[in-house]
């Protein structure tokens, strides 16, 4: 239990997504002018995080790692090479699927966060959860802790970094650095801040 | 044809270039530029990949159908993904290891699906293959040039041989060691926006809030 907690305090200050791995920079740079629709891209990508690492981490286990077609017959295979394939596929449709169960069962829900949905699944945090969970040899329980974390790391960072944004759009400037220059070193700025993080031992 | 394949291959280093200006591909910007020779390897990865997955999405683009084109799209930038892992894996497995995800993260750089979605679906295979080259090399030069900026710097060295003789080992070079971290590379790619942006004018962005002087009277 303490090591899941102290898993989830990792990933969502010490390996922030966005800050630290600079995973979905190009959504976190794109989508960051507001807070609201801020907080609502960063409630879909905890949502989708939370979901899609858990399966892709049973896929992996049971389907693909060395050995474990064993159940099928076919104790040699190794199909860890079709990975990638598989992991993407599994984001693809999962999005698509929530997609649907919000359209149906919550149509508020699915008004706020309709449009932020199909862009998730090039959102590169999501893609890089799992395979930080592959890369790590997470355990299921592991990896439902850390997509629901990481993804609520990177929500926390999109979200400051809208809050910074909105003030930013009233002050002067130098003309060649106004838009993507000043954002890019606002967000150098928070990186720093968050490395702060670094020297927490758990 | 309206554009030279000369023009192709040139507009995305610097008019059109898709990190400085069309805000594509960042995530692995930022972080593979630690080294030279890792931003190197990037480079061509990427450039392959865009490359190839925009001619094999041209060829097949009047077959695909337009509602699960997405879904298409990503199976063919997959598969050239895993060719890229695995050769990277097979000749060389240390760079392999220091990229670790961000090669498979490839499958989701902006850029590869970008150029598929907005050139390779309305243009013939050669033409989009160009395309795709033009792009991954000007992705490519943002990354060798912030790379070259935090190598030197940050280690005194360029693709790990010595150029600033650093004081630990007895030189003058007192290194920054700033520059190996996660945050300089924002810092660095800002300040690069700024100078592409002095040097050509015509991008900078227009101002939401203009502050205006009012006369005293």
């Amino acid at each position: 239990m303490e090591a899941l907690v102290s898993l989830a305090v990792k990933a969502i200050f010490v390996e922030n997504m966005a800050l630290a791995f600079f995973l979905g920079m190009c959504t976190f740079l794109a989508v960051s002018k507001k807070i609201g629709t801020a907080i609502g891209l960063g409630i879909s990508v905890t949502l989708v995080q939370a979901i899609t690492v858990p399966a892709n981490n049973l896929i992996l286990t049971y389907l693909l790692a060395p050995g474990a077609l064993a159940w099928a017959g076919f104790p040699d295979v190794d199909l860890t090479f079709l990975g990638l394939i598989s992991y993407i596929g599994v984001i693809a449709a999962m999005v698509q699927i929530l997609e649907m169960i919000l359209d149906k069962y919550f149509p508020p829900l699915y008004n706020a966060l309709g449009v932020f949905l199909p862009l998730i699944t090039v959102n590169c945090a999501i893609l890089g959860g799992s395979l930080f969970m592959v890369e790590r040899d997470y355990d299921l329980a592991q990896s439902t802790v850390y997509g629901l974390s990481s993804g609520f790391g990177w929500a926390l960072a999109i979200t400051a970094m809208a809050g910074v944004r909105e003030k930013l759009k009233y002050s002067d400037i130098p003309e060649g650095l106004q838009g993507l220059g000043i954002t890019f070193i606002s967000a150098g700025l928070m990186a720093m801040a968050f490395m702060s993080f670094s020297g927490v031992n758990l | 044809m309206a554009q030279t394949y000369r023009s192709m291959l040139v507009d995305p280093m610097v008019d059109n270039n898709p990190i400085t200006l069309q805000v594509l591909g960042i995530c692995s910007a930022l972080a593979v530029t630690s080294s030279m020779q890792v931003a190197l390897v990037m480079t061509i990865a990427v450039t392959t990949v865009t490359a190839f997955s925009s001619m094999f999405i041209s060829v097949l683009r009047s077959q695909i159908p337009s509602s699960i084109r997405i879904i298409v799209q990503m199976i063919i930038i997959a598969s050239l993904v895993i060719v890229v892992d695995q050769v990277l894996k097979a000749y060389a497995y240390e760079i392999s290891k220091t990229l670790s995800v961000f090669v498979g993260l490839i499958i989701t750089n902006c850029i590869v699906m970008g150029r598929a979605e907005a050139f390779a679906m309305k243009n013939p295979p050669f033409a989009s293959f160009v395309d795709g080259v033009g792009n991954g090399l000007g992705y490519g030069l943002i990354l060798m040039l912030v790379g070259t900026i935090r190598e030197l710097f940050g280690s005194g060295s360029l693709f790990g041989i010595t150029i600033f003789e650093t004081v630990n080992n007895g030189g003058w070079y007192v290194p920054n060691g700033l520059l190996l971290l996660p945050p300089s590379a924002f810092f660095v790619i800002g300040l690069l926006i700024w100078a592409f942006r002095t040097w050509k004018p015509e991008q900078v962005e227009e101002r939401e809030y203009r502050i205006q002087t009012v006369e005293a009277h």
